[in-house]
């Protein structure tokens, strides 16, 4: 076996371990991790939404920003770019959010909700794969967001920078600052725990390129089953995991944090996988190309926390009681605001004698 | 015979770009020579990955903080 699968398959196999193990620690059930769950959580902690369960500055995204930054220093595979597209970026992430609020979760807790045996989640993951395989058409057609370029290092240390500010806050807890005193948000392992965590799973994500939708979207247009090896294994491991400490619960009522509205669920997360192949990866590939120095990333992770806090504020969320109409309706929204973005970037597309989009 | 030559730029360009600009060459190639340049290391272990795949020889040098991967066939 290579180095490059040796890698996926240690980065999947930390994820899933250290998912089961957080939940033990303190995390809400089937949500040791979630990349979403997590920015959202951060968000209200910062008072962005007003959402009382869910506030809490999650270390698991701090430590996953700096596990990837300290190993894109020590690999050198660090660059400062930026330039592509960046508020259309962001604009993907800002829907891509309001879909995976409405699933309620990221693709690594789709797996990890699958894992724990939540059927809901099934059902997200075969609307993430339809997503992803719509994007996969826009991508065969030319679809670009163009190029970066480089920019001076300063930029690219600035959302790494970013999480460390947020790490300090933590600890010193100003009154500013929102902490949930119950529901999801008061649910957390110990901090310096779930910090290094982060880290272990950061650094791993780096070196290997860790991508939940990379993998479906690999498969798809190469049948090449690489980043496949980082999905399963998550699930494999995080199976297990939950097998031995009894958190396995097969079925699709009495889920955790979950919701059984099926055409949601599947929308949603077509949703979020659409907008993520546009976006060359899932929010967990985002934080990591955001911490080796890609603006762009970063700026649409800060469209990921903007779609929380409207999500929030604006009652769009998803919540165990179900999926809101205006929830509904914005998932709507967001499926036509993407398949425009899809459209218009799409290389010298011709509509009656008017040309528009990149030019080829 | 003529060999073919072939240049992709890929520098800049998100995953999968990199990938899907080299494959739709390597696709209109029996064999030759196909210079991708790319500008980080993810683009390097893809590209390198789908020609390998292909039955490809890949060759890695670096271009200043850019990436020359030569391709052979």
């Amino acid at each position: 076996m290579n180095k490059q699968r040796l890698l996926i398959i240690a980065a999947g196999g930390v994820l899933g371990l250290l998912a089961v193990i957080l939940v033990k620690m303190g995390n809400p059930a089937n949500m040791g991790y979630c990349i979403a769950c997590f920015l959202r959580d951060t968000t209200g902690g910062l008072g962005l939404h007003r959402a009382a369960p869910v506030q809490y500055i999650r270390p698991e995204i701090i430590g996953l920003v700096l596990g990837a930054f300290i190993a894109s220093q020590a690999t050198r595979e660090f660059r400062a770019v930026g330039g592509s597209s960046s508020f259309t970026r962001f604009t993907l992430g800002f829907f891509a959010m309001m879909g995976m609020l409405v699933f309620l979760g990221c693709p690594v807790r789709a797996v990890l909700r699958l894992a724990g045996g939540d059927l809901n989640a099934g059902v997200g993951l075969a609307g993430l794969v339809a997503g992803v395989a719509v994007g996969v058409w826009f991508l065969k057609s030319g679809f670009t967001l163009g190029r970066a370029v480089p920019q001076p290092k300063s930029n690219g240390y600035l959302f790494s920078a970013f999480m460390a500010v947020l790490f300090i806050l933590l600890l010193a807890k100003p009154a500013f600052l929102f902490f949930s005193e119950q529901g999801p948000g008061s649910m957390h392992a110990p901090v310096w725990i779930a910090l290094v965590a982060g880290l272990a799973v950061g650094a791993l994500a780096q070196r290997s390129r860790l991508c939940m939708v990379g993998g479906i979207r690999d498969f798809i247009i190469l049948r090449d089953g690489h980043l496949l090896y980082g999905f399963i294994t998550i699930f494999v491991v995080a199976l297990a995991g939950n097998l031995a400490v009894g958190a396995f619960n097969i079925g699709f009522t009495g889920q955790p944090v979950a919701h059984t509205d099926g055409l949601w669920n599947f929308l949603g997360m077509a949703l979020a996988g659409w907008a993520a192949v546009l976006l060359g990866g899932c929010p967990l590939r985002q934080l990591v190309a955001a911490a080796e120095g890609n603006t762009d990333c970063a700026v649409t992770i800060i469209g990921l926390m903007a779609g929380a806090a409207v999500s929030h504020n604006f009652g769009l969320a998803a919540s165990p009681d179900g999926v809101p109409l205006a929830g509904q309706i914005a998932v709507i929204l967001g499926l036509l605001v993407v398949f425009a973005i899809g459209m218009v970037n799409r290389p010298a597309v011709v509509t009656g004698g008017v040309s528009f989009g990149k030019g080829s | 015979m003529l060999a073919l030559e072939r240049e992709v730029d890929a520098r800049g360009l998100l995953c999968p770009e990199p990938v899907l600009l080299t494959k739709r060459v390597l696709d209109n190639m029996n064999t030759g020579t196909v210079r991708v340049l790319v500008s980080n290391a993810a683009a390097r272990e893809n590209v390198s990955r789908l020609a390998e795949n292909k039955g490809w020889r890949v060759d890695v040098s670096n271009q200043g903080d850019d990436i020359l991967l030569t391709l052979t066939k």
